[in-house]
């Protein structure tokens, strides 16, 4: 849930063309402080267009755009001091230590930022040890996390995070998730994050917004956009035409999503789940495993697929 | 924040290993002029003097520092302008060729303050080389062949310099020699302005000033009316400070022109650079 009701992000029919070719189209969200609000949306959807937008690197053709409830074409400056972002892939000058680097867009932030703080971001993001390498030693992990902590450098109450899991191996996209969190928690920053990775939003956006085409789909809380979708639950057996006659005798032949060699799929409620899994058991169908496929990508694909 | 935007350029002009290939090939250039003048400067010298020999007789030091300084001077000044794109072409496109510029225009400082931090950097290291150009060619030549007058061969003739007569035409002569490579910083900083990689700025350069030159020495009507107002026509004009009398209209002509292309360009690249959608 959003901590206040201020809006610190408000945007109305943004569009942008790049010549005939419109990028975004009508997008409109609005994001409240304290959230973690998801931006997604296929590749290609407009999203990357709308953060640069937002953050001023792109121009855009129409619609309003208000960040802490300033226009960002008149007051570019005051918004931007407000914000860290990592647009894209943290990328950084190579022949520069971080700790440099870190330095230099600290500089550039329009806060006094001491070489302490420095180091102290530095750790926070657990490249501690790593201040004084050049950059071209750093993995992409590694590079990440210093996006961060340029991101927090000048302490911003807005932090846009653009793709900021894209090329991470398991491990680092947990880190980069937990950092994230963190964020949120500990040091109670409003957080705009896009991703393609939609199970990243599902497991720390309080609210987001589905874009497709340039378009704004839906938005609103996670939670209940989820709730209000069907569970599908993915049942793995020995024995596919027996467990439909069973489901058939109980009257739930209704529930059967789609079958495949060994796997039936079925709408059905979370409490009923343990019902069926009991049903199939005592008439002699062994079930290998349960998978409930209750995830935003569904969602996700039937909305962008409308 | 401009000046916190400077000092952050020096320290990446003073970090990118490109810096030092300027300051490097001006010395190898200069250790191996200084070399041959050293080792066979007199038959050098003999070839310049040879048809006023039967009018005239030379006495004295005449492979001296400053006849070397000059020669260096002349012979750099045609590969300068290589060395400061390889570097001010690439400010912006580098930026752009890295993914910085990204972060970099996120920041709460004008894009008009990013530019001129820019470019005040990149005439600061184009000052650099060409101090260093005229270190290593005035001190170094002085103290490996002393000094004495200056002889200078130009269209009208011979012109024999005094040595109490050179060093404010030295300074001078380098004050316009340094105009005219900021003429070159400014032009591939503005190409840079246009472009997404650090190689286009720095070829569009080369290839501007080879065809403007090219412009300025072909002997056609047409082209005659606009050679005057070519830059590359005024790349030269730190060599008025070596006539006697000295030229005050072709100099206050070539400053202007040269000031005039400056402000120029800069007006371009702020106005492209203001309005460009970053998408790199």
């Amino acid at each position: 849930m959003s901590d206040t009701n201020e809006k610190i992000v408000e945007i109305k029919h943004l569009e942008k063309n790049f010549g005939k070719f419109q990028a975004v189209k009508d997008v409109s969200f609005d994001v409240y402080r304290g959230d973690v609000f998801g931006f997604l949306g296929p590749n290609g959807a407009g999203k990357s267009t709308t953060i640069r937008t937002m953050l001023s690197l792109i121009k855009p053709s129409g619609g309003e755009l208000k960040l802490f409830g300033k226009d960002l074409a008149k007051d570019r400056n005051y918004i931007l001091q407000r914000i860290g972002c990592i647009v894209e892939k943290p990328d950084f000058y190579k022949y520069l230590s971080a700790e440099t680097n870190i330095e230099i867009f600290a500089r550039l932030s329009g806060m006094n930022v001491t070489k302490s703080k420095v180091h102290e971001i530095i750790e926070f993001v657990g490249l501690k040890g790593r201040e004084k390498d050049k950059l071209s030693g750093f993995s992409h992990g590694m590079k990440q996390r210093l996006g961060i902590a340029q991101t927090l450098i000048h302490d911003p109450e807005l932090i846009i995070l653009d793709e900021p899991t894209t090329g991470l191996d398991p491990q680092g996209i947990i880190d980069i998730r937990n950092l994230i969190l963190q964020l949120k928690n500990e040091r109670n920053k409003t957080v705009l994050l896009s991703s393609h990775i939609l199970s990243e939003i599902e497991l720390i956006a309080n609210r987001m917004v589905i874009i497709s085409k340039g378009k704004t789909i839906v938005q609103g809380s996670v939670k209940d956009l989820l709730n209000a979708q069907e569970l599908i639950v993915v049942f793995t057996i020995d024995n596919l035409e027996k467990a439909k006659l069973i489901l058939q005798n109980a009257s739930m032949s209704e529930l059967v999503d789609k079958t495949e060699t060994t796997t039936l799929h079925l709408h059905i409620s979370q409490e009923k789940i343990p019902v069926v899994n009991k049903l199939f058991a005592d008439n002699g169908v062994n079930v290998y495993s349960i998978e409930a496929k209750r995830k935003l990508e569904d969602y996700f694909l039937k909305l962008i697929n409308a | 924040m401009f000046w916190k935007s400077t000092y952050n350029e020096f320290i990446k002009i003073a970090a990118k290993p490109r810096s030092y290939i300027g300051i490097g090939a001006i010395t190898l250039i200069i250790v191996i002029i200084l070399f041959a003048m050293k080792s066979d400067g007199m038959s050098f010298i003999s070839f310049v003097t040879q048809p006023f020999e039967q009018s005239l007789a030379f006495e004295g030091n005449i492979l001296n520092g400053n006849l070397i300084a000059f020669i260096i001077l002349q012979m750099l000044i045609i590969h300068v302008p290589l060395l400061i794109a390889l570097v001010t072409g690439d400010l912006i496109s580098g930026e752009g060729a890295m993914g910085t510029i990204r972060l970099l225009l996120t920041k709460p400082i004008s894009r008009t303050s990013i530019l001129f931090s820019k470019y005040l950097a990149g005439c600061a290291y184009t000052l650099v080389i060409l101090l260093w150009m005229a270190f290593m060619a005035l001190v170094v030549g002085k103290w490996l062949f002393g000094t004495g007058d200056l002889m200078v061969l130009n269209s009208d003739g011979l012109i024999v310099l005094q040595e109490h007569d050179l060093a404010w035409r030295f300074i001078c002569g380098f004050v316009v020699a340094y105009l005219s490579m900021v003429m070159i910083a400014t032009l591939s900083l503005t190409l840079s302005c246009f472009s997404e990689n650090s190689i286009g700025p720095i070829v569009t350069t080369m290839a501007i000033i080879i065809l403007f030159t090219i412009i300025g020495t072909l002997d056609v009507p047409s082209l005659q009316k606009i050679q005057p107002y070519l830059f590359t026509s005024h790349m030269v004009a730190w060599r008025n400070f070596f006539e006697d009398p000295l030229p005050m209209d072709k100099i206050i002509e070539s400053t202007c022109i040269l000031v005039l292309h400056i402000i120029g360009l800069l007006a371009i690249a702020v106005y492209k650079f203001k309005r460009k959608d970053i998408l790199s």
